[in-house]
Parts: C-alpha cells; structure tokens; sequence
C-alpha cells in the first residue's frame, strides 16, 4: 500500500512544487522535468505494484458524523485499479517527455503553467483509481475535469480554446450532476459510499433494492458525460483545440476512460439493474456507430482521432453493458496505449506539417518514415488487425456481446469495426501516401527523439501486447472462430475500401457518397446535436432568461420605482411649508408649547 | 405667597411681550430686542424663586444668564450688521434663502 501512497503522492509533490515556488516554475524546462522525473518514478511504483499483485484497502475516517464517520477516504488496489495505474502513470509519462519538444516553440512560464497542470491531472487521475469511495471517486471526478479544461484551454487566447474549454466543462457538468445525485441519494439508501461495503451488500441481497434503477441510471450518466457518450459525446471533438500531447493524455487513453473505469468499478451494483445495463450497452453501440460515421467525413486529424475514441469509448461502454466488463475494461487498457500512440503521432505530424487538414497533407512517409511507420501499426491495432494488442480486446469485446445476448448491438459494433479500419485507412491513405503538397516553408521531417522515443515505445507495448497473447493464448476469453474470421473480413473489408479510395483512387469517392448521400449529409454536420443545443439553449435558457429579466425589469424594479416616485412626490409637497422665514418657525414652535401645555393641563384635570 | 404669583404674572406678561415682538416684529433688531424681553422675564422667574426658597443659586444663575444674555446681543448684534452689509437690509421677511 506505501508503493500507491507513493504513486498518488509524486505528482502532487511535483504538483505543488511547481505551484508554489515561481521560479522553477518559470524556467519552463526545468519544471517540465520535475514532472517528468515525478512520473518516472511514479510509473516505476506502479509498474511494481502491479508486477507484485498487492491487493488491499486502506481507509481512514474523514467526515465525522453519528456512529462512525459519515464518509471515509482511502486506497483501493485491486485487479481494477493496478493495471490502470500502470497506464496512467505510463502514458502520463511518454506525454510529459513529449511535450517538452512538441511545446518547444512556448515562453518558459507557459510552460511551466502547463507542467503544474499536468502533474495536477495526473494526480486527479490516480486518486480517482485508487479511490475506494464513490464520495472520493466524485472529488477526484471534478479535479480531473478541472484540469482538463485548464489544458484544453492552454492557449486561452486563441477564442476557439477557450470555448472548447467552457463547452467542455459544461457539458462534463451536466453528466456530473447526475454522479453526485445518484451518489447521495444511493448513500441516502444504504448509509455508506465505499464499494467494499456495497459490494458485500449487493452480495448478501440486503441492498435496498427501491429507487436502485434510479440511482444506478443517474450514476452512470456521470459516464455518459466523461466517456462523451451519446448525447453528450459533442465537446470531445471540440476538445482538440488543446495541446495534441494533452489530446492523448486527457481525451484518449485516461481521462474518457474515467467513465468506463466507473462503470466497471460499479459492476457489482449494476448486474442488480438490467434495465440499467441495457441502456448502457445499446447507447454504448449507438454511440460507437454515430461517432464513426462522423470520423468517416471529417477532415481534421486530430478530430477523426477525437471520434473515433468516441467510438472505441462506445465499445467499451457496450462491453461492460453486455456483462462482459472485463472485455470492455481489457480494450480500455489496449485502446489506451494506441490511442495515446495515434494522437502522439498525429502531434507528430501536425508539428511537421502545421495543418491539420488531412487532404492537405499527403506523400509524408518518404519524409517522416519513424512517424509513418508508429502510425500505421497504431492504425492496425485500432483497426484490429492479427496480432496487434487492438485485435484481442475488440475480439473479446465482440465475444462478451455475443456472449451477453445481445445481436442488435453486435450488428452496430460489427458495422462500427468495417468504418474504424475504413476512415483510419483513410487517414493513413490521405496522411502518408498518395501525391505530395507545397508545404511552403515546412520541410516535414521526424520529430526529435524526445518525441520519437514515446512513439516507439507505445508502438513497442501495442505490439507486444498483442504477440503476449498470441503466445499465452487469449486468457480466459475463447471467441468462436466465426467471430475471428469475421471480424477480420471487416477489417480487411475497411482497409480495402480506404485504399480503394484514398489510396489507388479505383474507386471514385462519389460512388460510395451517393447511395448514402443522407448519412453524409447528417455525418458531415455531426447529426445536427451542436445545432439542436443551440437551439435548446437559445429558446430555452435565453427564453426563460427574457422572461426572469423581463420580471426583473418590470416587477420587481417596478415595485421600487413606484416606491421612489412616490418618495419625491411626497417630498416635492411637503416642500412647500418650508417657508425659509425664521419667524414662521419661531411661530410653530411656540405654538406647538402652548399646544403641548394645553394638552398637559386638559389631560390632568379630568 | 401672594408675592410670588404677582412676580409670575409680571414674567409672564414679559415673556409673552417679548414672545410677540419676535413674532410679529419685521425689523432683526427688533426680533433681537424680543429675544432680550424674553430672557428677563426668566430672569425674573429665577429670582423669584430663589427668594422663595431663600437659595442663592437661583440669584446666581440670573446673573450667569444676564452676561450670557450680553454675549448674545453682541453677537446678534454682530449677525446682523453683516446681514445689512451683504443684502442691504434687515428685514426679516426677505431673508428668506432657506425657502424650500
């Protein structure tokens, strides 16, 4: 348990070092090694804990409250927890190392403003890992959406970052809402947030099952906002204004997993609440489709990768749905290194090139084969090609739906898989092949290696996770071999299709777009949802403000104007018996005694 | 004490003289001449009453009033020539700049 005391506590260290002593921080470089040596020995913790197969809790009184604490804080190390750590703090830090040569170009403060960002993410993170409480889970829950939208908003000049970051937030907001209503309303029930205590009650069947549909349902639409689930997946996309080293970290490999990590933590509690489950699974498909089709029409790198984790997202999400959590949770840890491999290589390219316009680009691999070469195997494994890591998750998530009994959502995931090897190969097609652009003064070149390194390493781990597998067998997951044959047809049907298009251009583009002309169309302005907000937000909340202001304006501004003019109306007559002559109020005080010693004297003789 | 009440009513009528004159009277000094009517006919009142009660403070207090009542004129006085020299008249019913 020190080792994961240790490896939530590095960060902050780092963390609060750079917080509160300015001049390290403003050195920029140097605080970017602070954290990066944070991380390093984080991850070296981590890696331990996990290789030693530590379990254990550790939970301390926090709120006192009438006969025991009312909340309690602590470490939960478990199966969950230690292979995600591993990830966290893995990924966390292959970016930092990343970051100090893609964000050479900043002044040192900035950068150092984003060293105390990063290690405070990846302290959220960890702390929401190792939570052992809902209650702890939620305050951590909001750090990491915090931090998130500080980095989305790094360059908070730019207007479109800036906005990126408040939809962002907002729309993370509306899911949490749910989260922390469901978590005090399931305390209101069982009297505790720890997931020990739950779980054994869920066990022994003394759950109070009342209300638990409601509860379990609000809970997950937390998920639903931090995995950018169907309907709230549309600030993902918006949030690659940020930083594309941030764009790996946050919104590919571990803070959108936070969602499913969620669901899985809570997996106990939601087999009690099929209907519960259902939602999730088919929302989680729909979600994987929408997103994909949108991936197929955008031309924007960075935003086809930021959809495409909205997809894989939706597998997960319709893995755990379908009762297969570990699946889903398995393809969480693979999605997560090559997503985080994608989007480093997509940096990668964008810091070449300096578009991120893929139809712009074209005829890189002769310029930047490393990058070229980590690309295409983190596009084979997001496509689930033999034998990379991405093949045997999505083999297992495919099977645990099968197997969960649910053909709908294996016929949406099935589709979803043909368009993720089809608008990837795309990418790669558009990107790397095919008829090179003017780049004008760009020369695209390979990163330096303080880039490359990360990209080989996470290109290393894809494969190597995956011929893990080939030699020790699938574990404990046997996928019928139909399963297998078809999801590599699917596969190879995508790439096939891409390199029809994109590639050899055999297949003119225009053939395909019209018989789905519809699809396009919706695809292309993202399912009209931003629009549908807006106008929700526009007729809503603008209307229902008109009406408040209105209110505001002519009632209770009414009531006090009438009160003022009454005032000086008053004023205004009384004005006049102030005559300015002393005399005259000589005469009313003189008066007035004579009056007073009249009343005195009629007051005493009856 | 028959005595008393005559210097009483003797007061009163001072009082109310001089009450009058500050009413009715147009011209400041005549106002300040009220003023002074009203506070002899104080004066009287304390010195009638300290006969009767045979105490010397009453008799004090007239005297301590009467210097009073000298600094007062002077400074009345004083007011009103300054009125004279700005406005070029005393008359009360035209010193009226605090009409509302």
């Amino acid at each position: 348990m020190d080792r994961a005391l240790a490896v939530l506590a590095l960060p902050f260290a780092s963390f609060l070092l750079l917080a509160l002593v300015p001049p390290l921080r403003r050195r920029g470089v140097l605080a970017g090694w602070v954290g990066i040596l944070a991380m390093a020995v984080a991850f070296v913790q981590a890696l331990l804990l996990w290789r030693s197969g530590v379990q254990g809790t550790e939970i301390l009184p926090w709120l006192p409250g009438d006969g025991g604490p009312m909340a309690t804080v602590g470490l939960l190390v478990d199966g969950l927890s230690a292979p995600m750590l591993v990830l966290v703090t893995l990924v966390s830090l292959l970016v930092q190392v990343y970051s100090l040569a893609y964000l050479d170009d900043e002044p040192p403060r900035s950068l150092g403003r984003y060293y105390v960002y990063q290690s405070l993410f990846a302290f959220s993170m960890l702390g929401l890992v190792l939570s052992p409480t809902y209650l702890q889970m939620f305050v951590f829950w909001e750090l990491v959406g915090l931090c998130s939208y500080l980095l989305i908003g790094f360059w908070y000049t730019r207007p479109a970052a800036a906005r990126a970051a408040v939809k962002a937030f907002w729309t993370t907001k509306l899911g949490d809402l749910g989260f922390v209503a469901g978590i005090v309303m399931l305390w209101a029930n069982t009297g505790t947030f720890e997931f020990e205590a739950l779980f054994r009650m869920a066990k022994d069947q003394t759950l109070p099952l009342e209300g638990f549909t409601t509860i379990m349902f609000l809970i997950y639409l937390g998920a639903v906002g931090k995995s950018a689930q169907f309907p709230l997946h549309v600030w993902l996309p918006d949030a690659m204004e940020g930083p594309t080293p941030v764009s790996a970290l946050i919104h590919a490999a571990t803070m959108v997993t936070a969602g499913v990590f969620l669901v899985a933590r809570s997996e106990p509690l939601l087999v009690l609440v099929p209907t519960v489950l259902t939602v999730v699974a088919r929302v989680g498909a729909f979600t994987a489709f929408l997103a994909a089709t949108m991936a197929c029409v955008e031309s924007d790198i960075k935003r086809v990768l930021a959809y495409s984790t909205v997809s894989q997202l939706g597998y997960m999400m319709a893995a755990a749905g379908a009762g297969a959590t570990d699946a889903g949770f398995f393809h969480l840890l693979t999605h997560g290194v090559f997503k985080a491999l994608l989007f480093l290589g997509a940096g990668a390219v964008i810091h070449a090139v300096g578009t991120n316009d893929i139809f712009r680009m074209g005829g890189l691999w002769r310029a930047m084969p490393h990058t070229g070469l980590v690309f295409v195997i983190g596009t084979l494994a997001l496509a689930g090609v033999w034998p990379l890591a991405g093949f045997f998750s999505k083999e297992a998530v495919l099977a645990g739906v099968v197997a969960g009994g649910r053909p709908g959502v294996f016929v949406l995931l099935a589709v979803t898989a043909l368009l993720t090897a089809f608008y990837m190969f795309r990418v790669i097609f558009l990107t790397f092949f095919g008829h090179g652009h003017p780049h004008g003064e760009h020369h695209p070149h390979d990163p330096p290696w303080l880039m490359r390194a990360p990209l080989w390493l996470l290109a290393g781990l894809t494969i190597g996770i995956g011929l893990r597998f080939v030699i020790g067998g699938a574990g404990e997951h046997h996928p019928p071999a139909w399963l297998t044959a078809l999801s590599l047809a699917l596969a190879a049907a995508g790439i096939a299709l891409a390199w029809g298009m994109y590639g050899a251009r055999v297949v003119p583009v225009e053939l395909v777009r019209r018989p789905l002309a519809i699809i396009d169309v919706f695809a292309r302005r993202r399912y009209f949802l931003d629009a549908i907000y807006v106008g929700i937000y526009r007729g809503l909340m603008l209307g229902f403000s008109r009406v408040v202001g209105w209110i505001d304006r002519y009632i209770v501004d009414g009531i006090l104007n009438v009160l003022s003019a009454w005032s000086l109306r008053a004023g205004d007559a009384l004005r006049r018996i102030q005559s300015g002559q002393p005399q005259d109020y000589v005469y009313g005080v003189a008066f007035g005694v004579l009056l007073l010693l009249v009343w005195a004297q009629w007051w005493r003789s009856p | 004490m028959p005595a008393l009440n005559a210097y009483l009513v003797v007061a009163a009528l001072v009082f109310a003289i001089g009450l009058f004159g500050v009413l009715t009277r147009r011209n400041a000094v005549g106002i300040l001449l009220g003023i002074e009517l009203m506070l002899n006919a104080v004066n009287i009142n304390l010195v009638a009453f300290a006969r009767l009660h045979g105490d010397p403070v009453g008799l004090l207090f007239a005297l301590f009033t009467i210097a009073i009542t000298v600094a007062e004129v002077a400074v009345g006085l004083a007011v009103v020539i300054v009125i004279f020299r700005v406005r070029r008249t005393i008359d009360a019913d035209r010193l009226d700049l605090l009409r509302g």
